[in-house]
């Protein structure tokens, strides 16, 4: 459980029925985001979707724009991310073809990189995207790596990429600038299961390495 | 397959299957879609006896061609478009009858952009998480219609379908004016860019499709030049890219996005911004909320 600073939410208003509550880093924008679900839960916030992001949450279709924005400006934010169920395993073939440059960017060799990253408990901190694609942190920061100069026009489905401090896995073929280090063959959205998304914000996830790296 | 069911002919250059679309959905990555002009698909449902949630067609620009299997009522609305029946001319914004096996034809819009045409018992198409609308962005839903592609059909609602001549129904915008309410992310922009996003004269950019609204005109300078972390995004809101061009999201529009948003657009301006052609003129007009 990691303890964060205290978190006081900044509440900018987004056309006529929607707010985007700022806050200052990525854990604490996971800490309001769970705060948010709770109080929805409880009835204490009306809102037709709650959307986490980077830095901000949103919430689109508010009842009461006016007289939520006040309460939220006020929101006493516990400074603990919560628990939540059971790690979500994704097997990895660490065979992505940037493997060798994102071993050059963290200065370790490439089977270390696997093993780094494997050994990584990571949550999803929000989607985007694509249907079913997550943002995942917890590397430490000294492992942030830029995106790929030349974005490629096709990421086949299920490769695992890197790309600031986010991991992330392809849900579906689709271009992409990320760094690839990896292959699953985990199905990460699938409209016919119940639920269509494996990842869904707060999920926490372990990459688990299979075959040789 | 029963034998309720519309084969399609031609398919138009662009049309698809849209319902109220799939709202809920933003924290795993789904947009909302749905009919990009709202009012013209809930009219035309209610011109054959179809629940609002009933799912129809949106045509884009020159209409389409449907042969049902079984004899049907449609209503064709949104963009004003010529409507034949076996080659004889039928209402537009009216109930119309199709005979088993007849040929409806859609025509080219003669104003505005999409068509919507809804037929009895609605557009029954698997639904993908509660909605039948393709999204372009996301992938889901059905894919755009192809000459031959068949469509089922649900069983009409007891053939209750409204008793009008014509319904009336906005015409397309000859100026599109967008009231929009100022930011989250006007203060990442220069004072004379927010006064320039309101009084400059843009116009509709043919690079506009159901993701969102492109515009020419003046360029929107940047007061924050950093990136601005993704964040969650509204249907309406103006993104401005680094072209410096507002951008309105239309339905189909990504769930989050790293790009300032200057204003949002109020929904009830959407229909028109769904039916301005390429080269309309647009006009930002700041409103307080």
């Amino acid at each position: 459980m990691r303890m964060l600073p205290k978190i006081v939410p900044r509440v900018l208003p987004v056309g006529d029925d929607a707010l985007l509550v700022e806050v200052s880093s990525g854990d604490a924008a996971q800490a309001l985001h769970a705060e948010l679900l709770r109080r929805r839960a409880e009835g204490l916030l009306a809102v037709r979707e709650i959307v986490p992001a980077a830095r901000t949450v949103l919430l689109d279709g508010v009842a009461e724009p006016a007289r939520t924005a006040r309460q939220l400006a006020a929101l006493e934010v516990p400074s603990t991310l919560p628990a939540t169920g059971a790690a979500v395993e994704i097997p990895v073939r660490y065979d992505g073809p940037d493997l060798a440059d994102v071993a050059a960017h963290w200065g370790v060799a490439e089977r270390e990189v696997a093993r780094l990253h494997a050994a990584t408990e990571f949550r999803v901190a929000f989607c985007g995207f694509a249907p079913g694609f997550g943002y995942l942190t917890g590397l430490p920061a000294r492992y942030d790596v830029p995106r790929r100069t030349t974005p490629r026009t096709a990421v086949p489905a299920g490769a695992v990429a890197l790309a600031g401090p986010y991991t992330g896995v392809y849900p579906r073929s689709s271009p992409g600038g990320w760094q690839l280090i990896g292959t699953t063959d985990a199905v990460l959205w699938d409209h016919a299961r119940t639920p269509a998304a494996l990842l869904s914000p707060g999920t926490r996830v372990r990459f688990v390495a299979v075959g040789a790296v | 397959m029963t034998d309720r069911a519309l084969a399609v002919v031609r398919s138009g250059a662009l049309t698809t299957v849209q319902d109220r679309g799939r709202a809920g959905f933003a924290h795993l990555g789904v947009g909302r879609s749905g009919a990009l002009d709202a009012p013209a698909a809930a009219l035309v449902n209610r011109l054959v006896g179809n629940g609002p949630e009933a799912a129809v067609l949106e045509t884009t620009l020159d209409g389409c061609a449907l042969r049902p299997r079984r004899a049907v009522t449609v209503a064709v609305g949104g963009a004003p478009c010529p409507v034949t029946v076996d080659g004889r001319p039928a209402a537009w914004g009216a109930p119309v009858a199709v005979p088993a096996g007849g040929l409806l034809d859609v025509g080219r819009a003669v104003a505005g952009l999409r068509s919507y045409v809804a037929v009895a018992g609605g557009v029954a198409v698997e639904p993908v998480l509660g909605s039948r609308s393709t999204d372009l962005l996301s992938g889901l839903g059905p894919p755009p219609l192809t000459a031959g592609t068949v469509l089922p059909v649900g069983p009409p609602d007891g053939g209750r379908h409204a008793r009008v001549d014509v319904a009336p129904q906005p015409g397309p915008p000859a100026e599109l004016v967008l009231r929009v309410t100022p930011g989250p992310r006007d203060d990442w922009f220069t004072p004379q860019a927010v006064r320039t996003f309101t009084s400059g004269a843009y116009e509709v950019s043919a690079a506009s499709n159901r993701i969102g609204l492109r515009t020419l005109g003046p360029v929107l300078e940047r007061a924050v030049t950093g990136e601005l972390p993704s964040e969650g995004m509204v249907l309406g809101a103006v993104q401005v890219p680094p072209d410096g061009r507002p951008l309105v999201f239309l339905a189909d529009h990504p769930t989050t996005g790293g790009y300032p948003v200057i204003g949002v657009v109020r929904g009830a301006d959407l229909a028109a911004a769904a039916q301005a052609r390429p080269g309309t003129p647009v006009r930002f007009v700041a409103v307080r909320r």
